[in-house]
C-alpha cells in the first residue's frame, strides 16, 4: 500500500501518466495467505519422499528372518556376498586412485580442453547401463593391429577379461569413477589454493604441498568419494550381464543374485538378497552423511 | 637486498606493467596503494605465483626471475594468510624446516626460539582454527621467517585487526624485522603503517610503481 503523494516522482510538477491526484488512497490490496502454496507443494513433494519409504517397508514386510537365513545359508549366495564386497573395494579402491589426479587438476588448473574433459567424465553417468557393458565387450575384443586387449591380457598377464571377476571390476570402475572424479572435484575445490601456494614457497615441491597440506584437509572427502564409489558399483548391474556374465559361483554379484533368483522365481531369496542391498546402501549413506558429503 | 626491474605480470585482465622498485638488505620497505592498483600482483610476481612476462626480480644480485618458488628463499604472508587448517602452530612455525629436512632437535630449538620472539609460546599446541586475528597473525608471520628467507613479503599484513592488536603487531613487526635483519616488503593501504614502519616507501597506482620520499607521509590523511 503507498500512498501516490509519498512518491517522489508524483512530486514533479506534472504527475506521471496514471497517477493518483495528491490525497487519493490506492485501493487496498490483499496480497491472499501463503498456506496453500505451502500445502501444495507439501503434498506433491511427499508423494515421492513416500514412494521410497513404502518400497522399503514393503521389502521388509514380504520377508522374514528366515528367509534371510535361508538365502545366506546358499553357497550360490554366499558366494555372490563375497564377490560383491571384494569387487566393490576393488572397484572403489581404482576409482580412488585414478579418479583422485584427475579432480585434482579439473579443480585446480585451466587448461585447453577442460570442458570436453569434463563432458567427458559425464559419459558414464548419463550411458545407458547395458550400452556401457557392450562397449566395454567390444572394446576387449576390437583387433587392432593383429591383437585384441582380450588376448593381450591373456598373454602378459595371464589373465581372461570377459565373463571373469576381472571384468566385473573393470564394468563396475567405469561407471564408479566418474562418481568419485565428481565428488573429488567438489573436495579439491573448496580447500583454498592458497595454502598450497605459501608450502611451494616455503620450499615444497607441487607432490610435497599436495601431500602434507591438501591431503590432510581433504581426507574427509576422498573417504567420502570412496564409499559414493563403493555403493555405485554395489548397484551396478547391466554392465556387469554383458561384460561379465551371469555365471553362478564365477561372476554373480549381488545385484546379479536378485535377477538370476527373479528369473527362476524364487521371489523369497531375491528379496532377501534385495534386503542385504538396501542395508547395506544404509551403512553408505549413514557414512557419507557423517562425512559432510553428498551422495549425488 | 630486492631489486625489481621493469617486472611485468598479468593478473586476469589485470597488467602490471615494468614495475620497478628496490629495497636494500635489512631494509623495510613499504608499498602503498588503493585495493585493486596491483599490490598483490606485484607481490605474486616476486614471489613467483604468477609467471613475470618481462622484466626481472633480483634478491641479493641473484636473477630469481624464472626461478621455482621453492628454490627462491622468500618468506610470504598473504592477505588471508591461508594457515594450514590441519596443523598446530607449532606445524606451522617447523613446517619449512621439516620440507628442508632439518634435524628434529635443531627444528624444536629454533620452532621455541621463534614462537617465544613472537610472543606465541603459550600457543603451540593449539590448531589454528580458533586463533584470533592478532595470533594468526603472529603464525602466519613465524611460518614466514621459520626458514630464515632472504626477502618477507607482506600482504595488507594488518588489514581486519582491530586498532589495539594494530598497534602492537606494528611494534613487533618493525622488532622482529630487526632482530631477523631481513629485507622486507610491505604493502598497505594505511598511510599510518607506513609512517611507523617504512624506510622506503614506494606508491602504486593502476599497476605503476613509483618511488616516494619519506617526508611525504607527513602530509594529512590516513590513508592512501
Amino acid at each position: 500500500m503507498r500512498r501516490a503523494a509519498d512518491d517522489p516522482a508524483a512530486g514533479a510538477e506534472a504527475p506521471l501518466p496514471g497517477a493518483l491526484p495528491p490525497g487519493r488512497m490506492e485501493r487496498p490490496f490483499r496480497a491472499g495467505p501463503d498456506w496453500p502454496f505451502h500445502a501444495a507443494f507439501i503434498a506433491i513433494g511427499s508423494v515421492y519422499v513416500l514412494l521410497v519409504v513404502a518400497l522399503l517397508a514393503a521389502d521388509v514386510l514380504s520377508t522374514s528372518p528366515r528367509h534371510l537365513l535361508e538365502a545366506l545359508a546358499k553357497p550360490e549366495i554366499r558366494f555372490a556376498v563375497r564377490l560383491t564386497l571384494v569387487t566393490c573395494t576393488i572397484a572403489a579402491l581404482l576409482s580412488i586412485v585414478v579418479g583422485m589426479p584427475l579432480a585434482y587438476l579439473l579443480s585446480r588448473h585451466e587448461f585447453r580442453g577442460r570442458r570436453a574433459v569434463e563432458a567427458v567424465l559425464d559419459i558414464p553417468v548419463v550411458l545407458p547401463p547395458l550400452v556401457l557393458g557392450l562397449s566395454l565387450l567390444i572394446l576387449f575384443h576390437l583387433p587392432v593391429a593383429g591383437t585384441t586387449l582380450e588376448s593381450l591380457a591373456q598373454r602378459h598377464l595371464g589373465m581372461r577379461v570377459a565373463y571373469t571377476p576381472v571384468a566385473v571390476v573393470i564394468a563396475q570402475f567405469a561407471v564408479a569413477c566418474a562418481f568419485a572424479v565428481h565428488s573429488l572435484q567438489v573436495t579439491f575445490d573448496r580447500i583454498d589454493p592458497r595454502a598450497e601456494q605459501v608450502a611451494r614457497t616455503l620450499g615444497c615441491r607441487r607432490d610435497q604441498a599436495f601431500c602434507r597440506v591438501v591431503l590432510p584437509q581433504a581426507w574427509r572427502g576422498v573417504v567420502a568419494a570412496f564409499t559414493i564409489a563403493w555403493a555405485r558399483s554395489l548397484g551396478e548391474f547391466g554392465p556387469i550381464l554383458v561384460f561379465a556374465g551371469a555365471t553362478r559361483m564365477r561372476t554373480e554379484v549381488l545385484s546379479t543374485t536378485v535377477f538370476l533368483e527373479l528369473s527362476v522365481g524364487q521371489l523369497e531369496a531375491a528379496v532377501a538378497v534385495s534386503l542385504i542391498m538396501i542395508a547395506a546402501a544404509i551403512v553408505v549413506l549413514a557414512i557419507v552423511r557423517l562425512l559432510g558429503g553428498k551422495v549425488a | 637486498m630486492i631489486e625489481v626491474c621493469g617486472l611485468t605480470v598479468r593478473s586476469g585482465g589485470f597488467r602490471l606493467a615494468a614495475a620497478d622498485l628496490g629495497v636494500p638488505s635489512g631494509g623495510y620497505g613499504v608499498l602503498m596503494g588503493r585495493t585493486g592498483s596491483g599490490k598483490t600482483t606485484l607481490l605474486e610476481g616476486i614471489c613467483g605465483l604468477r609467471p613475470a612476462t618481462a622484466g626481472a626480480v633480483r634478491l641479493d644480485g641473484i636473477d630469481i626471475t624464472g626461478a621455482p618458488l621453492a628454490a627462491r628463499g622468500i618468506g610470504y604472508v598473504p592477505q588471508d594468510l591461508a594457515l594450514f587448517p590441519t596443523m598446530s602452530v607449532r606445524d606451522h612455525l617447523g613446517f619449512a624446516l621439516r620440507v628442508r629436512r632439518v634435524p628434529r632437535a635443531e627444528i624444536a630449538t629454533r620452532v621455541a626460539a621463534l614462537a617465544e620472539s613472537l610472543e606465541i609460546a603459550h600457543l603451540v599446541e593449539r590448531g589454528v582454527r580458533d586463533l584470533s586475528g592478532g595470533e594468526a597473525r603472529r603464525v602466519a608471520l613465524g611460518r614466514a621467517l621459520s626458514f630464515r628467507p632472504r626477502l618477507l613479503l607482506l600482504d595488507e599484513p594488518l588489514a581486519a585487526v582491530d586498532e589495539a592488536t594494530r598497534d602492537r603487531l606494528c611494534v613487533l613487526l618493525r622488532r622482529i624485522q630487526r632482530e631477523h635483519g631481513v629485507t622486507t616488503l610491505h604493502v598497505t593501504h594505511s598511510r599510518d603503517e607506513a609512517r611507523r614502519l617504512a624506510d622506503i616507501l614506494y606508491v602504486i597506482e593502476h599497476g605503476v610503481v613509483t618511488a616516494r620520499p619519506l617526508a611525504s607521509l607527513a602530509a594529512a590523511g590516513d590513508d592512501a
